[in-house]
């Protein structure tokens, strides 16, 4: 069976260069960095090296300014948390956008539990973009701390951050980025980009799991989050994981010298599938802004009216092709993903929701045989879908392209529920 | 990795996902039963054609999750031939045992196959007001 997959945003394979690099720190050079002898001295070397390849991969200024965490969700608690902790004092309001990473949601949402924090979030517009406006109307004289995406982990939308950081700057208020979805697959710089602090999980560019890296200048400071030695210069304890490190080096070094091609090719296919999908499917929607400068070139994410995410889910795996979606069917809480309804989208076509990431060794044949396939596994669903037969007896109405007959889906679940969906 | 070795569901749920069994309308249906899950917002129906107090056939249609679509496919199985005295004590638990289980946060799916029933019951006893009469007994099967 072919195999093609569409799921980049999860995760990615490993750069045989970086296991290459990674393997002598598995059990040749296993000492580890604190120590001071030459298995110690050794590590310690290759730490330096991996620094300062990721230091140039976002052109920090310093490769001090990096700390190396146990991963993305780890390295955005420390960015929120962290920093919040060592600035109580200045001020206890965070500003924050609807559409944030969990990492990054649920981290603020703490200090307000448990720290006293307040804060406000910023909404965004239906394909998911801030505007930058809001952001200083939500500054108040208590803020310490703004928290925005690069690009938004669901929809692919890029936001303004440098229109973010000048009116931060202005204010006086440290700028942090989660750049996880963003990080080899958009060049990032983050002089020019104004933040502060700024995240990202090399795992989602052909990196190993297990690291993630916080960008920290000097002008934020934060306590570490994880209490013990001194290691990451006191800013986050534990023995680090070496391995791990010396693969986000390689990547990083990797990814600043391919990304070039990378984006051009990701971009054709990125197109190409958007083009396919458009003109062979009938009422599917693009969530999040058209392929462009407002979008991410790896990501598509598709809502198709009728049917519902996991079947399509589940029928693209039969196929070997795989996906992900934020339908409510999907997720253990059984709530559609919180992007989707920050961009008002229709219970309905968040239950249709699939999400494609693309990836560098994907091909112009795997995009035309997912959406073959893809053309299958809708008339497959909606052959079954009392919502499908309901729409062609206009008992129903299309939410993409409306006939003007018929109740909404919504209406109609809710008819039959006897409970409004959420 | 082979084909099949790591998939969502057990072997039954994915064979009913993937080959539903009775799936569609029937032309004559004597009930109907649509309701929706709460908690997902999905929706199934449910169509039956009853004979001398007994189901002589089922089809459905379900919008959503595959657990679902596999519950309803099961469910219109086990019910046919079935007396509607028998059907009135259906429960969910049932589907979710010819399945072979379903994952916890999945037996909402069944517990939808069991109201689909029950309302398509529900909508033949109305349309022939047998709640005025006394059911027809069918002895047991
Ligand atoms: S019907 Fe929605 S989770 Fe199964």
């Amino acid at each position: 069976m072919k195999s093609v997959y569409l799921d980049h945003q999860a995760s990615t394979p490993l750069l045989p260069e970086a296991f290459e690099a990674m393997r002598p720190y598995f059990t040749e050079a296993f000492g580890s960095l604190s120590s001071l002898h030459r298995h110690g001295l050794r590590v310690r070397d290759g730490v330096k090296k991996a620094r300062e390849q990721v230091a140039a991969f976002i052109n920090a200024e310093s490769p001090d300014d990096i700390i190396f965490t146990s991963g993305g969700t780890e390295a955005a608690n420390l960015a929120v948390k962290g920093f919040a902790d060592a600035n109580e004092r200045k001020g206890n309001h965070i500003v924050w956008c609807t559409t944030e990473h969990p990492s990054v949601m649920n981290s603020i949402e703490y200090l307000e539990k448990r720290h006293g924090f307040t804060s406000t979030r910023v909404p965004v517009n239906p394909i998911g973009q801030i505007n930058p406006e809001d952001i200083r109307a939500a500054i108040t004289d208590k803020t310490i701390l703004v928290c925005v995406h690069l690009v938004n982990h669901d929809i692919g939308t890029i936001e303004p951050i440098k229109a973010i950081s000048q009116i931060t700057q202005e204010k006086g208020v440290v700028l942090y980025v989660d750049a996880v979805a963003a990080a080899g697959w958009l060049p990032i710089d983050v002089q020019a980009l104004g933040c502060q602090l700024l995240s990202f999980s090399p795992h989602r560019f052909y990196g190993p799991k297990g690291v993630g890296v916080l960008y920290r200048n000097r002008k934020a400071r934060i306590t570490s989050q994880i209490h013990g030695g001194v290691q990451e210069n006191g800013r986050r304890a534990g023995t680090e994981n070496v391995p791990a490190i010396i693969g986000a080096g390689v990547a990083c070094e990797i990814a600043a010298r391919d990304l070039g091609d990378r984006i051009a090719h990701v971009s054709r296919l990125q197109k190409r599938l958007y083009d396919g999908m458009i003109s062979r499917i009938k009422y599917i929607k693009l969530n999040g802004p058209v392929p462009g400068p407002d979008r991410v070139c790896c990501t598509l994410n598709w809502s198709t009216e009728f049917i519902e995410g996991e079947g399509q889910l589940l029928l693209f795996d039969l196929h070997g092709i795989a996906v992900a979606s934020g339908s409510s069917c999907v997720s253990k809480s059984l709530k559609v993903s919180h992007v989707l309804s920050a961009i008002g989208l229709d219970h309905a076509l968040a239950q249709g929701n699939i999400i494609m990431s693309l990836g560098k060794d994907n091909t112009g044949d795997d995009i035309d045989y997912v959406v073959e396939i893809f053309t299958k596994i809708v008339d497959k669903l909606r052959n079954m879908s009392p919502m499908w037969q309901e729409f062609q007896e206009h008992k129903i109405d299309s939410v993409i392209s409306p006939t003007g007959h018929g109740q909404s889906f919504t209406e109609r679940a809710a008819s039959v529920s006897g409970k409004a969906a959420h | 990795m082979s084909d099949n070795e790591y998939t969502l569901y057990n072997e039954t749920v994915m064979d009913h996902f993937m080959n539903p069994r009775n799936m569609g309308d029937l032309p004559e249906a004597d009930g109907i039963g649509e309701v929706g899950a709460a908690a997902c917002g999905d929706i199934m129906k449910i169509s039956l054609k009853i004979r001398d107090g007994k189901i002589e056939d089922a089809r459905f249609k379900t919008f959503g999750c595959g657990s679902a679509i596999a519950s309803s496919s099961m469910a219109t199985e086990l019910i046919k031939g079935r007396t509607l005295e028998e059907v009135k004590n259906f429960s969910n638990q049932e589907v979710v045992d010819a399945l072979g289980g379903l994952p916890p946060v999945k037996i909402h799916c069944s517990v939808l196959a069991e109201e689909a029933l029950k309302a398509a019951i529900e909508d033949y006893e109305k349309k022939n007001s047998l709640e005025s009469r006394t059911a027809p007994e069918a002895a047991t099967a």
